[in-house]
């Protein structure tokens, strides 16, 4: 028999990662107004494409001077892991009718690591939406709050924002790399954005950047059919021996 | 189009993408295959995301306070500081080194 609501280990799991990670929605929000967004188009990245590697990748090639194309791009790119997960997820919940559009929006790497830690079926649908609505709630309220107070600090390089950005990003990298073949991944892709900077407009290296992690992933298959980087960034149960909690 | 129209284009993209999940037949993106490229994508496009945004300057390459913080970032990371906090000591190195009269 289910337990209550109070009582849901998905549900109370579900409510700590969505605290944790929608407070730094503030990141986003001040970062997105330095790198030149509006406050309103901050939002709409959090309220409709809300997937924060995403969201964090169209505003970093925005801020590095590239193209609007070349950010769409590479938000694109790095939202692709999401349809894997949605096939997971879709597993686990059968979503129906309305449920099913609710359910894609919310599916993002905290809701389907809080879901699939748990075991009992009803606690994995719990986890699901109580991680995916809180994370969606806090990491709208927490960005706004990051853009309204961004766009109060004036000069962002007198704050280190662009610092702030080169931090957050190998945030989001750092809990990927537990093998060694996602660090050389990761090696053979910043040295190819290097090698390219020069001689191609900004924003262009980090697509030519996803052309040689694509080249590597499919034609290096044999080598480790896991789905390297595939594992959610987050790990809502730290308990676990020999892994450890990241943001 | 303007920036608002790919603003509009990603957020429609993203979403397209995760509902796709929901609606193809499982195996296709069971495929391990597809499955793997979909991580290496991942791990590229960050790992991309972090030195650009490090030493890139349009389409010059630039040594300057950034790299300090991405050094200081990755000392957080190591000692397992939670996101926010790393991304609070990446400004303050960047901010840091600029008072001391770096780039």
């Amino acid at each position: 028999m289910p337990t209550s609501l109070a009582q849901s280990p998905g549900a109370r799991v579900g409510l700590s990662i969505a605290v944790a990670t929608g407070l730094y929605g503030v990141s986003f929000g001040a970062l997105s107004v330095a790198s030149g967004l509006t406050v309103w188009q901050t939002q709409a990245l959090s309220l409709l494409l809300f997937s924060g590697g995403s969201q964090f990748a169209f505003i970093g090639v925005i801020a590095g001077g590239g193209t609007p194309v070349a950010a769409a791009s590479a938000a694109a790119l790095l939202g692709i892991r999401n349809a894997v997960y949605g096939m997971q997820m879709n597993v686990l919940l059968h979503p129906r009718g309305w449920r099913r559009f609710a359910a894609a929006h919310v599916t993002i790497d905290e809701s389907l690591a809080t879901s699939t830690g748990q075991t009992d079926p009803v606690e994995q649908k719990r986890g699901f939406w109580v991680a995916g609505i809180g994370i969606f709630v806090l990491w709208n309220l927490f960005t706004l709050v990051g853009s309204l107070a961004g766009d109060a600090l004036g000069d962002p390089k007198r704050w280190g924002l662009d610092g702030a950005a080169v931090a957050a990003f190998l945030a989001l990298l750092w809990p990927r790399l537990r093998s060694r073949e996602a660090g050389a991944i990761a090696v053979a892709c910043a040295l190819a954005t290097v090698l390219t900077v020069p001689f191609v407009p900004p924003g262009i290296p980090i697509l030519v950047a996803a052309v040689v992690a694509g080249l590597i992933g499919w034609f290096g298959y044999r080598s480790g059919p896991d789905g390297e980087g595939l594992e959610p960034d987050v790990d809502p149960y730290p308990v676990e021996p020999g892994r450890t909690a990241s943001s | 189009m303007t920036l608002w129209g790919w603003i509009l284009v990603a957020c429609a993209v993203g979403f397209l993408t995760k509902l796709l999940g929901y609606l193809v037949p499982k195996k296709w993106l069971t495929n391990p295959r597809v499955a793997r490229v979909a991580g290496t994508l991942t791990i590229g496009l960050l790992a991309s995301l972090t030195i650009a945004n490090t030493v890139a300057s349009g389409q010059t390459l630039a040594v300057d306070a950034r790299l300090g913080a991405l050094v200081a970032a990755a000392v957080a990371l190591w000692l397992k500081a939670p996101f926010l906090v790393v991304v609070i000591v990446g400004a303050a190195a960047a901010a840091g080194l600029r008072l001391l009269g770096l780039p």
